[in-house]
């Protein structure tokens, strides 16, 4: 059994640490690229999202590379998404890919739904050995959750355009080698120190705050490389998901306690949105709430195009943005690979937030 | 005379102002991009020093638009800015206390609100260009109009017909069921620009307040059965100001001025480069799987410019300008 999983972000990282811990044999599909997109759009319903499209592809890709079991998040609730693992599959049967799969869904009433699909991929190891597989890629994924928002920090501040990239490539390079926890420990000390090393000075930046749908908030290749964008135009960015919060949230039900959660969001969500409306939708109209509180500059949510929970607190936000006296744009993205537009709007909310922020200074 | 050059490269035309020291524009200049950008802003500049006297000193270039970086280093603009803040500095400088600009292009189309002379909110299309410029070229082209009295004659309309405004195709088709059907022309016309300014106010102004001084501008907006269709859907008066087809260069000009309005000296290599021999090149890169395809802009012999790649690969190779916004 060789098993791969599609990409989003630095998931990878955090799955295969965990099912390398328990001895399974992994095939992390080659990163997301053109050749992804056209290897999945080809043979995509036209009509789906690009997250779709391009798991598909990463799926087709992974094959190449001898994979045969598929591991993916599953869902429930209005938003497509919780159909893709069973549509793909279908798919790639019709294509002569003779692949297995197994979705990992929120559990719905139990951890232990859950634990039995691991029990499946993992067979004779024991149940305490699963608990620390999980407890292992857990960790993994706060490592590098960390890693990014130091990057994010930095990246306004560097000296030398490019640095914190560099930088964090190497740290992470220094996660994913570890194959132990005593190892984690040291790698992900040793990637806090190499972000700290990014030379940088004070200066003032801006602080925007992506929102939005969770693959597109997650994957660089999906966004444009957004949080890199802004980086270098001098803004900080922060997000409103980060995947180990996501796995507290989703798949452990909160279970470790002191991290940030959705709920939070949801909360802050009334009065403009008092129910779930699928996907994240809730949680993009709280987080823009939490953001605009917290002082942030402006708001960018991010959504794959016909999104429909998106779709829904997109047209919440501008109320949001009134009340609040936030700015607040939508970026959709989908299969164009063209930047100019991405960067016009990028550039042109720069400025607006920037005149905004000056004209603040100069009544203050 | 000493002055400043806004140029906007955009994907139909490409516009090219000159603005004297306080900002007035002297000479406006707007010419068919047909898809070699560089070719035409080499023209434009041929033909804007043509237009100047003899001794006209250039002070400051900025450039906007899609093309505005090529624009700016072929030129050495002192000043590169997106097309949504240099049509918004243009139209609050030339209709003082506008609180909403309409602005439809080639390609795209956008709406900048200002509130007290600053944007405080735009959109631009995102994944559609019905409703665009050339869209409407497109169907003046289908219908043997010049698209010069496409407005004209949609003014004469008695009973616009209703058409879909959704996308491009169903416009298409629903035009050509009503063509079929006998419906007159200028019905027909008027009927698809008010399909169009459903489409815009549906798509782009979402949620937005549009609150008059309105300013209507961009390459469309010579189309006065647009300009009646937007202000039969409002219910108040939309000002199309003069310049109107070339408001980004304006803009750019203006940002220009702004900049170097101290002795600093400007970047502009002159109108020689009209002469000069440039060239795009490219490759696509084999450092990892996105396979971007670099584009190299070469003058002479020099390359002066590099991008398309994601990583900084090549665009960092090149001595690194100050960040471009």
């Amino acid at each position: 059994m060789k098993v791969t999983f599609p990409h989003m972000g630095h998931m990878w990282i955090c799955l295969q640490a965990m099912l390398e811990y328990l001895g399974v044999e992994v095939v992390v599909p080659p990163p997301s690229s053109k050749r992804t997109l056209s290897l999945g759009s080809k043979h995509s319903p036209e009509f789906a999202c690009m997250p779709l499209k391009l798991n598909l592809g990463n799926f087709m890709e992974a094959a190449e590379r001898g994979a045969d079991t598929i591991v993916m998040a599953g869902g429930c609730g209005p938003c497509r998404f919780g159909y893709y693992a069973q549509v793909e599959h279908e798919i790639l049967k019709d294509l002569g890919y003779n692949y297995h799969l197994v979705v990992m869904e929120p559990p719905e009433k139990h951890i232990g739904e859950l634990l039995a699909k691991i029990r499946y991929i993992t067979g004779k190891s024991s149940w305490l050995e699963v608990i620390r597989g999980i407890r292992f890629g857990y960790r993994k994924a706060l490592a590098v959750d960390e890693l990014e928002r130091l990057a994010m920090v930095r990246r306004p501040r560097e000296i030398k355009m490019g640095s914190t990239d560099g930088a964090l490539q190497q740290a992470l390079a220094e996660v994913v080698r570890a194959t132990d926890f005593r190892e984690l420990e040291k790698a992900s000390a040793g990637g806090i120190e190499i972000m700290r090393e990014v030379r940088t000075e004070e200066r003032p930046v801006l602080r925007v705050a992506l929102v939005g749908e969770i693959y597109t908030l997650l994957e660089p290749f999906a966004n444009q490389d957004i949080e890199r964008r802004l980086g270098s135009m001098g803004i900080e960015v922060d997000r409103s998901i980060y995947l180990s919060e996501w796995v507290n949230d989703h798949l452990f039900m909160g279970f470790i306690r002191g991290l940030r959660s959705s709920k939070e969001y949801c909360r802050s969500a009334s009065p403009y949105l008092n129910h779930f409306v699928g996907g994240h939708g809730q949680e993009t109209v709280g987080s823009a709430v939490f953001y605009a509180r917290s002082g942030y500059n402006g708001i960018i949510q991010l959504l794959p195009f016909t999104c429909m929970p998106e779709i829904v607190a997109q047209s919440i936000l501008p109320g949001v943005s009134n009340d609040l006296d936030i700015p607040i744009m939508t970026l959709i993205v989908d299969e164009q690979s063209g930047e100019a537009g991405m960067t016009t709007r990028l550039e042109a909310f720069n400025d607006l937030l920037y005149r905004k922020s000056s004209a603040k200074e100069v009544l203050a | 005379m000493k002055g400043y050059l806004g140029i906007d490269v955009g994907s139909v035309s490409t516009n090219l102002v000159f603005l004297d020291e306080g900002g007035t524009v002297r000479e406006a200049l707007y010419l068919r991009t047909n898809g070699r950008p560089i070719a035409t802003v080499q023209q434009g500049l041929s033909e804007m020093s043509g237009c100047l006297p003899a001794r006209t000193v250039i002070r400051g270039v900025g450039t906007t638009g899609s093309g505005r970086h090529l624009a700016g280093v072929i030129t050495g603009a002192d000043v590169i800015k997106n097309e949504i803040t240099t049509h918004a500095v243009a139209s609050s400088t030339l209709v003082p206390g506008v609180r909403t600009v309409l602005e439809i292009g080639g390609q795209d189309s956008k709406i900048i609100l200002l509130r007290e002379g600053m944007v405080a909110d735009f959109a631009m299309n995102t994944v559609c260009a019905a409703g665009t410029g050339s869209f409407l070229d497109q169907q003046a082209a289908r219908l043997t109009i010049p698209i010069d009295s496409f407005g004209e004659l949609a003014l004469q309309s008695t009973l616009p017909v209703r058409i879909a405004g959704r996308c491009a195709v169903f416009a298409e088709s629903d035009m050509i069921h009503k063509q079929q059907m006998g419906y007159n022309l200028a019905d027909i016309l008027a009927g698809l620009c008010e399909a169009l300014v459903r489409n815009y106010l549906n798509n782009l102004a979402k949620g937005k307040e549009i609150l008059p001084p309105v300013v209507f501008q961009g390459g469309v907006a010579a189309n006065s059965g647009m300009k009646k269709a937007f202000e039969k859907e409002l219910g108040f008066e939309v000002i199309v100001p003069p310049h109107y087809n070339v408001m980004g260069a304006v803009g750019a000009g203006l940002l220009a001025r702004e900049k170097m309005s101290g002795s600093m000296p400007t970047g502009f290599k002159g109108f020689r480069v009209a002469g000069t021999e440039f060239k795009a090149g490219g490759f696509e890169c084999d450092g990892c799987s996105n396979l971007c395809e670099v584009v190299e802009i070469y003058e002479e012999s020099d390359v002066i410019a590099r991008w398309g790649d994601r990583c900084g690969r090549w665009s960092g190779s090149l001595t690194r300008e100050e960040k471009i916004s």
